[in-house]
């Protein structure tokens, strides 16, 4: 019985699908069956941060509407072994997506798979709304800055009393943190929070720190999860992330500034990118 | 510009630049504790508990089948109330 996770966050442009892509191949490359599915309808990106846009044929509002099967409608990943994507319908609006018809695909992947990623879009409407209501897990993706941590902390507010854990007095949506686009230099200058000040405002476990890094914009430039740049650190702070997702103890990266050598104060700076 | 004013504008600028990471957790912590407690209730469970013993006093009813709802929408909040009273004939055969 797979486990489901969705991937949410409220604010757009925080990370969500850079995260649902590294997590689900993460996942997949522990071996894991994962599916991840793109909950941004009329609005979808999964497929081009995966990699995969020209081998959209059906998607998930035809699985929905049963104008398509389930198996046509999922894309095997060509990289990554156990994985696979289900994208959202371009041409159609949210309202599409139903909680009946949501349940009845997520029932259907349920047997076959060990994860079921859910890349929420953002806001608060029916699209976001259908992404969490059946999940297990909540991994809310957040950027040290204020108006992302208010919203990451209105949608625990709506995990924890719209999902369907909530409705049906089950045990709670499992909450995690996912801080992205940190930046240690300036935390130290004093001039972004600090992954210890987003924790105690949001009171949820820290699932991972992810630095701001250009290794994430080349990877979505060319369609590969960043988590398969293994070397960048970026790619090295979700594998983390994953693991800890698995239950394991692991040591946060990329949480104190780097000391910098003489080259890298020279030549460095190309590399920094400015938000 | 004399440099009076240029000494004064660096001052500005650098009270201006000092932690604003503490300002912006200082504000964020007043705005979500604000938010929370207007997104839930404290009085709600009480509430529904005392409508329901109101309830049974007139009618027999199951607990589960009193629903207490707070709507926000905009500028006021909508309190529902749902309660699913027994047949008439359930009823005749529980006063039986």
């Amino acid at each position: 019985m797979a486990k489901i996770i969705v991937v949410t966050s409220g604010k757009g442009g925080v990370g969500k699908t850079t995260s649902s892509a590294a997590i689900s191949t993460g996942l997949a490359l522990r071996g894991f069956k994962t599916v991840v599915i793109d909950f941004d309808v009329g609005l979808r990106n999964l497929d081009l941060v995966m990699g995969c846009e020209r081998r959209v044929v059906y998607d998930l509002i035809n699985v929905v509407n049963g104008e398509s099967s389930l198996r046509q409608s999922l894309i095997k990943d060509k990289r990554t072994e156990n994985l696979y994507i289900l994208p959202a319908s371009q041409t159609r609006d949210k309202d599409a997506l139903t909680k009946e018809g949501v349940e009845r695909v997520i029932n259907e992947l349920r047997n076959d798979f060990d994860y079921i990623v859910c890349d929420s879009p953002a806001g608060i409407e029916k699209g976001a709304m259908m992404a969490l209501y059946f999940s297990d897990i909540a991994i809310v993706v957040t950027n040290p800055e204020i108006s992302s941590v208010r919203d990451s902390d209105r949608i625990l507010g709506i995990l924890s009393s719209k999902s369907r854990r909530a409705e049906q007095g089950m045990d709670g949506v499992v909450e995690h943190l996912l801080l992205t686009r940190y930046s240690p230099e300036r935390v130290v200058r004093g001039d972004m929070l600090s992954v210890e000040d987003v924790k105690e405002v949001l009171a949820i476990p820290l699932l991972g720190v992810i630095p701001e890094s250009p290794a994430v914009l080349r990877a979505s430039n060319s369609g590969e999860p960043v988590i398969l740049d293994a070397p960048s650190d970026a790619g090295q702070a979700y594998a983390d992330a994953v693991s800890r997702l698995l239950g394991e103890t692991v040591p946060f990266r990329f949480i104190k500034p780097q000391k910098k050598g003489i080259f890298r104060r020279l030549f460095g700076k190309a590399e920094e990118t400015t938000v | 510009m004399t440099l009076v004013d240029f000494l004064e504008k660096l001052l500005a600028r650098s009270r201006k630049g000092h932690n604003t990471a503490k300002l912006a957790k200082e504000r964020l912590q007043i705005i979500v504790s604000h938010e929370r407690k207007q997104s839930s209730p404290d009085f709600l469970p009480l509430l529904q508990q005392e409508l329901i013993n109101v309830i049974a006093k007139y009618v027999k009813i199951d607990k589960d089948q009193v629903k207490v709802e707070l709507e926000r929408s905009g500028d006021c909040s909508i309190l529902e109330l749902n309660v699913t009273l027994p047949s008439s004939k359930m009823e005749m055969e529980n006063t039986a």
